[in-house]
């Protein structure tokens, strides 16, 4: 086995032997879908469309958000962490198993959102849509991924905790992943193009749905990435270079 | 053959200054002790060289190769601190994690079996005795059947017997032919252990050689007595008051002893006794560390 299938794997074990992790970055795009889009628009088959791919954004960003911001300031923190880095492997072996773990726990997350919306809601997908929306969580994962590894390895662990639950509700809800495509609140409607929520809810709505993209929050995404995994990766070099003082 | 050295190594973390051009050499089959008062430098310098920091200036190698080059590091073994063990994950999946890095590691059972762990394979390490979970930590040092072991306080909160039970795996390993290079700050443990002694402090290698030879070179002996008034005396290298009695240490026993009586104080009880390797040990950090302040001074 490559080692960064060893090193996924065992990062998963971890996970998976303390459950409520998971459930955490779950949780709350269920709940959301069960609260308010259940309720509210589930007889909608359009509208229920929309909201399944938005909580599933909202379910992306926050199992990548939290799982590397929090697990890598917590990692960092642990004596195993330099230790597994004197073993004859790269960063490069260690990053790629972290990123293939929280790849496999990012779909887990968003699990319970397709099954609800698909038992409870009228929103359906054709074969084709699903395979595109699976693909499309895979993209949309990048920024939130780099934005949690930019937290996590920039910050001691608490306060890692904190910034990303501070952080990922205003991503949410200024993004417009709270409202419909065209429903949101004016300011709102101002703001979400320049966040990196916008243009990867707008990704997933044109994978499930025949919905044009803003070109305008696609080109911010983009912007985002790169300046996020300029940052991810100035965070990482300067935590390997420097951890004592 | 050398397998891991130090030249002018240098290591600044901001203001601080941890080790202050470190020459160090480590040959195949020696077993080395680092010596040193916390804080002197050690885990900086087996930082370097297990290649997890690289030197401000001056040069590390491993294997002839650079310690940050994963390749340089697979005839290596290091031992995790023991609080950093995984502590959801069962002890025969730390020693499996580990041994998926080496081309020819120990099988599990062997290895658990030579640290008396077998029983525990199943165990979760955060169930685990600190004396267990230390056991472990070592054991993964010598899964990848290395050929040069570095260990970082290896015995630091063992009881007695664990102890001995560690010492005995490290000699093991070192009669098959093994090297080891292994701080602390127990004398006893360097002194049952190593034939060579670097003796660390305040960032410098202030000795490195036998044990016998530490001792020679030092020759620190204490003169102790009673007395009221202490004279200014040439060539004390430490002074302590216990008990009423004056204790000074002094590479030259003889000469201090003549300077006392020439300088007409009146003292009784004297008595003069070479010291421990631990006293010589703190008596040249203190040396340092009154050279120092006279040089910043």
């Amino acid at each position: 086995m490559p080692l960064a299938l060893v090193h996924a794997r065992y990062q998963l074990l971890e996970t998976v032997r303390i459950p409520v992790a998971v459930v955490g970055s779950a949780f709350f795009p269920a709940a959301t879908m069960l609260f308010f889009v259940v309720p509210f628009a589930g007889d909608d088959a359009v509208g229920a469309t929309y909201a399944t791919a938005a909580m599933i954004t909202f379910a992306v960003m926050s199992a990548n958000i939290f799982q590397y911001g929090i697990g890598v300031a917590e990692d960092r923190n642990q004596p195993w962490d330099p230790y597994t880095r004197t073993l004859p492997a790269g960063p490069a072996v260690r990053f790629t198993g972290r990123i293939l773990a929280g790849v496999v726990l990012t779909y887990l997350s968003m699990l319970p959102v397709v099954v609800i919306a698909a038992v409870a809601t009228a929103a359906r997908v054709s074969p084709v849509q699903l395979l595109l929306g699976a693909l499309g969580v895979a993209v949309v994962s990048a920024p939130f991924t780099l934005l949690g590894l930019a937290i996590g390895y920039s910050l001691p662990s608490r306060a890692a905790t904190v910034v990303a639950q501070v952080v990922f509700f205003p991503l949410a809800f200024g993004g417009g992943l709270l409202s419909g495509p065209d429903d949101a609140p004016g300011f709102v409607r101002t703001i979400a193009p320049y966040l990196p929520t916008r243009g990867a809810v707008e990704l997933m709505w044109a994978a499930v749905t025949d919905r044009r993209p803003d070109p305008l929050a696609l080109v911010m995404l983009g912007v985002w990435i790169v300046v996020l995994a300029g940052v991810a990766g100035w965070a990482y070099r300067r935590d390997q270079g420097r951890r004592f003082r | 053959m050398i397998l891991a050295r130090a030249h002018q190594a240098t290591r600044r973390y901001g203001e601080v200054l941890a080790l202050d051009r470190v020459d160090l050499t480590v040959r195949a089959g020696e077993l080395v002790g680092l010596l040193g008062p916390n804080g002197a430098g050690k885990s900086t310098l087996i930082n370097l060289l297990v290649g997890l920091r690289h030197p401000t200036t001056g040069r590390v190698e491993l294997f002839g190769g650079d310690p940050r080059d994963p390749a340089a590091r697979r005839a290596l073994g290091v031992t995790p601190q023991e609080t950093g063990l995984p502590g959801t994950l069962r002890v025969g999946e730390v020693v499996d994690f580990v041994s998926a890095h080496f081309p020819d590691p120990v099988p599990r059972a062997e290895l658990l079996d030579r640290f008396g762990l077998a029983e525990q394979a199943r165990r979760q390490t955060g169930g685990l005795s600190g004396g267990q979970r230390r056991r472990l930590a070592v054991a993964l040092a010598f899964v990848g059947r290395p050929r040069l072991v570095i260990l970082d306080e290896p015995t630091t909160g063992l009881d007695v017997a664990a102890r001995r039970t560690l010492w005995e795996a490290i000699r093991a390993f070192h009669a098959e032919g093994g090297t080891v290079l292994l701080s602390s700050h127990y004398l006893e443990e360097v002194e049952a252990l190593a034939q060579r002694v670097v003796v660390i402090g305040r960032g410098r290698v202030l000795a490195d050689d036998t044990v016998a030879a530490i001792r020679g070179i030092v020759g620190v002996h204490r003169v102790s007595f009673v007395a009221d008034e202490l004279p200014d005396l040439p060539g004390v290298v430490a002074t302590e008051r216990t008990d009423g009695r004056t204790h000074l240490l002094t590479t030259d026993a003889d000469q201090l002893v003549r300077d006392l009586v020439g300088a007409g104080v009146p003292f009784r009880d004297l008595e003069v006794r070479p010291t421990s390797l631990e006293e010589a040990f703190l008596a040249i950090t203190d040396g340092d560390r009154a050279e120092a302040a006279t040089a910043t001074a």
